[in-house]
């Protein structure tokens, strides 16, 4: 039975890596609400872990390359549900982003995000040089477009724009040529010129998304709005020092000056209570995540599984940088989470389920 | 295609390894930026973060109270609240002074200047924006707490005075620190701190200012208080008890009524002030909070001059008051010998010009000595002495018995008066001095000025024989002043058996006011605010009236308490000013007597003292503990002995 896997056959050191980090995460959580009217949702989140784990083992029974068979239907049923969510979604926090699923509301985007790391590794697989032709880069580009522009409406910022990365590393990895990466670096900084330049920014923008660049510009000008979560949020890791303020300790993160503490800014708060010596930890942890999911894929049977557990190391990278690079102050606010630490039930189920195919393609490398 | 995915492993090794460079230095860079914020500017985000949790609430001493003589309160506090504007985020502070003006009914330019001339400050200092908060306010402030993060609301002690401006130039009054004050005070006073501005509040303001605290709490982000720090607490201001005898003083109040003067009593005996008045007076509890600016311009160019503490900064002639310092100076050089004698038709010329006695036109006093020239007050006689003595002599006795400079009581804006010579003549005007005015010198006319303060401490020295103590406001003032001048005792008997023969012998001036059992004794003063020639071309308007003196004192030596009146434009010196005299000592007398029921001889001038008594509430029972605030009252000693 070669295409029955054992256990021995999954990475036990990403498992472990991965268990280490929703520790951090439990513990921030628990710190952030305790004594709190969110006081409890430390036990939630364990909960949605737990439901993670299993999916991601149930994922990775099914071998990947049944699911790239369907690649094409995956994504037609994930653009479908996108125009649903615009449709019938819930809006919360002034975007439409949850369709309501067995009793709990689900962040569409997240599975959107799943079917496109699918999608793109069987597009870039398909693509038989190793010099990736124009033609298909801008098949790819178009592709991913699609559901991009699905998601910037409802409006979701943030994660329409995970969907680049996947895109950029997938080419890059399927044989980009540098004169194709010149030009869409070009466009590139274009594009995010733009952003910055209210004169056209306010043609592509949502007013909100406008404000939040111009708070990251200039945050003392807008002090109560999202220039004051940057600004607390880097008093709050700033004032952490090297050893941290202690567990429950920290004020910035207790008394509410950090916006969404046990989510999107669940970092400001580690940092606090952590100190540098705390991020050290959670950002070498992150780290050797990522660089065990790149091994992974170094060691993949075939190019197809390759693309796939890149496609889950770039959306878990692109999550870490803006995330972290948010929390210091560094990027805008774009309402990202922090893969495994922030709370969220989505979110959550969306890394298991990506380091699920992670599994797949691991416990298939001597298979044939 | 499936098969085609399967064996396809060509895999794009070189690639990878690029990735996981990426993914290093991806870290890396973030690590730096913890690095910059965690380690390096680490202190700068922990004071960022202590002054986001923790706020500082300043805690207002209270100032100290002032007691009459007795323990009685004069001044006292009662509690308010103010209006504070944190100022921690200036963009949050902009946002909502539009709201903040509108809620608290405060014209937003006004709180768009406080905040500007607040800018110097440390930003965690907060600002007073509205003194009196008003329920309303209070109630604006609560429901906001959380929208409106920047409001907080301060206890502070507001001064009461006894209403109807009762004593109001001598406790003087307290204002918001002027922006001088501040910066000469080393940064112990703060914007909206209240000082002391005039009388014994600026006099003794260090002492009645208490040291501020300040209170530390543990706000969350919406603003809320959850925890508190150690509170530094306030230090409260010194108690200070004054010579004051409150009893005296609203004798002295309703007495004089509605016309504008001064009383000032005194113990020549110690220099303590037992009573000192000024009118017309503002009530300082109608600018204890803030007064606006137009009420205060019309207060300083009021041409009754409210703010004027009369007391003390009254520069008028003395008119006959004078004759008693001539009367000294005379028997002292024996010029002209003590039996001099002058007559008296009625008018007299002196350098070709004629100078008339104030009983011209209705009768002349004839031949005059001393001591009849004292009792009825007869120019003419003293015309002839300040001839003989001459300027130069005159103004030697007029300074060395304390006119022509400050007494140096403990009240700011004293003011000298003026002994004129002929060396002040070639200083001032650069002119010589005319003899013929040594003439109107002689009866305290012309250039000689004096307050009723300094009249009160010269009068009262001389009959104590030469010893003129430092007028004083402070019960237990240290090392009080003394002056003396000797003059022989047979001097001070006459001079004195003059005063006293003005009240109560038959002819003197005051004979009118003789008070039974006590040898009240003193000298009316008449003082023309307009020479007699001029007066009769303009006719005797109402504005012309002279100006009505008198000093008494009793006993006749050494005297227990000597009281100077002015009646501005009161007319004749005994009638205006002398009865208020009489008064005073009277009711000295009553209450040493243990007479004293609170009834007042007041000679129905139809001064309503209705609302003069202070409310029951401000007199509590006698306090012996002079520097200790917030002393348990102790039970009134059973009898009252001012001596």
């Amino acid at each position: 039975m070669k295409d029955a896997p054992g256990t021995r056959d999954y990475d036990w050191w990403l498992i472990a890596i991965l268990l280490a980090i929703c520790t951090l995460g439990v513990i921030e959580i628990y710190s952030a609400t305790q004594g709190s009217s969110l006081a409890g949702m430390h036990t939630k989140q364990i909960r949605w872990l737990a439901l993670g784990f299993i999916l991601m083992f149930v994922l990775s029974r099914l071998d990947y390359h049944l699911i790239l068979d369907q690649a094409w239907i995956l994504y037609l049923v994930g653009v479908v549900a996108l125009v649903a969510v615009l449709i019938f979604g819930h809006t919360r926090f002034g975007a439409k982003r949850w369709l309501p699923l067995i009793g709990e509301l689900f962040q569409v985007s997240e599975l959107v995000k799943l079917i496109i790391i699918i999608w793109l590794a069987r597009f870039f697989a398909e693509v038989r040089t190793d010099e990736l032709s124009l033609r298909d880069l801008i098949k790819a580009g178009l592709l991913v477009a699609l559901p991009l522009a699905l998601i910037l409406k409802q409006p979701d910022l943030g994660t329409a724009l995970v969907l680049m990365p996947l895109l950029v590393v997938g080419a890059f990895l399927g044989g980009l040529q540098w004169q194709h990466a010149a030009v869409i670096t070009l466009a590139g900084a274009l594009l995010v010129g733009s952003v910055f330049y209210p004169p056209v920014s306010k043609h592509i923008l949502k007013p909100y998304q406008r404000e939040r660049i111009t708070s990251f510009l200039h945050p003392e000008e807008d002090a109560k709005g999202s220039g004051y979560q940057l600004l607390q949020s880097k008093i709050a890791v700033g004032s952490g020092g090297f050893w941290g303020k202690g567990f429950r300790n920290g004020t910035q993160n207790q008394l509410g000056y950090i916006p969404v503490r046990y989510s999107d800014f669940i970092m400001s708060a580690w940092a606090e209570e952590q100190g540098f010596k705390g991020v050290l930890i959670a950002l070498g942890l992150y780290m050797a995540l990522l660089l065990r999911l790149v091994q992974n894929a170094q060691r993949a049977k075939d190019r197809a599984g390759m693309f796939l557990v890149m496609g889950v190391a770039a959306a878990l990278g692109f999550h870490v940088l803006v995330n972290v690079a948010m929390v210091i102050g560094a990027m805008p606010v774009t309402g990202i989470p922090l893969p495994l630490m922030s709370y969220g039930g989505s979110a959550t189920l969306f890394v298991f389920l990506a380091i699920g195919l992670v599994m797949n393609v691991r416990i298939r490398r001597f298979v044939n | 295609m499936s098969y085609s995915l399967r064996n396809d492993n060509r895999l794009p090794q070189a690639r990878l390894a690029v990735v996981s460079y990426v993914i290093v230095g991806m870290i890396g860079l973030l690590l730096i930026g913890f690095w910059k914020l965690q380690v390096i500017d680490s202190d700068k985000y922990s004071q960022w973060a202590d002054r986001n949790r923790i706020r500082s609430i300043p805690v207002i001493a209270p100032r100290g109270r002032m007691l009459d003589r007795d323990g009685r309160v004069l001044v006292d506090n009662y509690p308010s609240f103010s209006v504070l504007l944190l100022r921690d985020d200036p963009a949050l502070v902009m946002k909502d002074l539009p709201l903040i003006a509108e809620g608290l009914g405060v014209p937003l330019n006004d709180l768009a200047d406080q905040l500007d001339s607040a800018r110097e400050l440390p930003k965690f200092q907060p600002i007073v924006i509205k003194p009196e908060a008003t329920p309303a306010d209070v109630a604006f402030i609560e429901s906001h707490r959380s929208d409106i993060p920047l409001l907080e609301m301060l206890m502070v002690h507001r001064r009461r005075y006894l209403p109807n401006g009762f004593m109001a130039h001598t406790s003087g009054y307290v204002g918001e620190v002027s922006e001088k004050q501040i910066e000469d005070s080393n940064s112990k006073l703060r914007p909206g701190d209240f000082v002391g501005k005039s009388g014994l509040e600026r006099q003794y303001n260090d002492m009645l200012q208490g040291t501020d605290g300040m209170r530390r709490v543990i706000v969350n982000s919406v603003g809320k208080e959850v925890d508190r720090l150690p509170t530094q607490e306030a230090i409260p201001g010194k108690q200070i008890q004054l010579t004051i005898d409150y009893d005296l003083q609203q004798v002295a109040e309703q007495s004089l009524g509605p016309r504008d003067g001064a009383v000032v009593a005194l113990d020549p005996r110690t220099g303590e002030v037992l009573a000192m008045v000024s009118h017309p007076a503002a009530d300082p509890n109608d600018f204890a909070v803030r007064i606006s600016g137009k009420e205060w311009k019309d207060l300083n160019d009021d041409p009754d001059k409210p703010m004027l503490n009369r007391a003390i900064q009254a520069q008028l002639a003395p008119g006959s008051v004078f004759k008693i310092i001539m009367a000294t100076a005379m028997l002292e050089d024996k010029v002209p010998p003590e039996n001099f004698t002058a007559f008296c038709p009625g008018y007299a010329t002196f350098y070709g010009r004629q100078f008339k006695c104030w009983v011209y036109g209705k009768s002349s006093h004839g031949t005059v000595d001393l001591h009849t020239a004292i009792t009825k007050s007869c120019d003419i006689f003293f015309y002839n002495v300040g001839m003989r003595l001459g300027i130069d002599r005159i103004s030697y006795y007029a300074s060395h018995l304390g006119l022509g400079r400050r007494t140096g009581i403990d009240l700011p804006s004293e003011e000298p008066g003026l002994v004129p010579s002929e060396e002040w003549a070639q200083r001032v005007y650069h002119r010589k001095w005319y003899a013929g005015e040594t003439i109107s010198v002689a009866i305290g006319q012309g250039a000689v000025t004096a307050t009723p303060l300094q009249l009160a401490k010269v009068i009262g020295g001389i009959a104590m024989g030469g010893i003129y103590k430092q007028p004083h406001l402070l019960k237990d003032a240290q090392n009080v002043g003394e002056d003396r001048f000797q003059i022989s005792a047979s001097t001070i008997e006459k001079v004195t058996d003059g005063m006293y023969g003005v009240v109560n012998e038959a002819g003197g001036t005051a004979s009118a006011l003789k008070l039974t059992g006590i040898e009240f004794s003193g000298k009316s003063g008449t003082a023309q605010i307009i020479n007699y020639d001029l007066r009769t071309r303009l006719g005797k308007g109402k504005e012309f009236k002279d100006n009505s003196w008198f000093v008494g004192y009793a006993p006749r030596r050494p005297p227990e308490i000597v009281v100077s009146v002015l009646v501005q434009a009161g007319g004749h010196g005994s009638e205006a000013a002398g009865p208020v005299v009489r008064d005073v000592i009277k009711a000295y007398y009553d209450k040493k007597a243990k007479k004293f029921d609170g009834q007042v001889t007041a000679d129905g001038k139809g001064y309503d003292p209705g609302n003069t008594a202070p409310p029951a509430t401000a007199l509590p029972p006698v306090l012996k503990q002079q520097t200790q605030p917030n002393a348990v009252p102790v039970r009134a000693r059973a009898e009252v002995n001012p001596r």
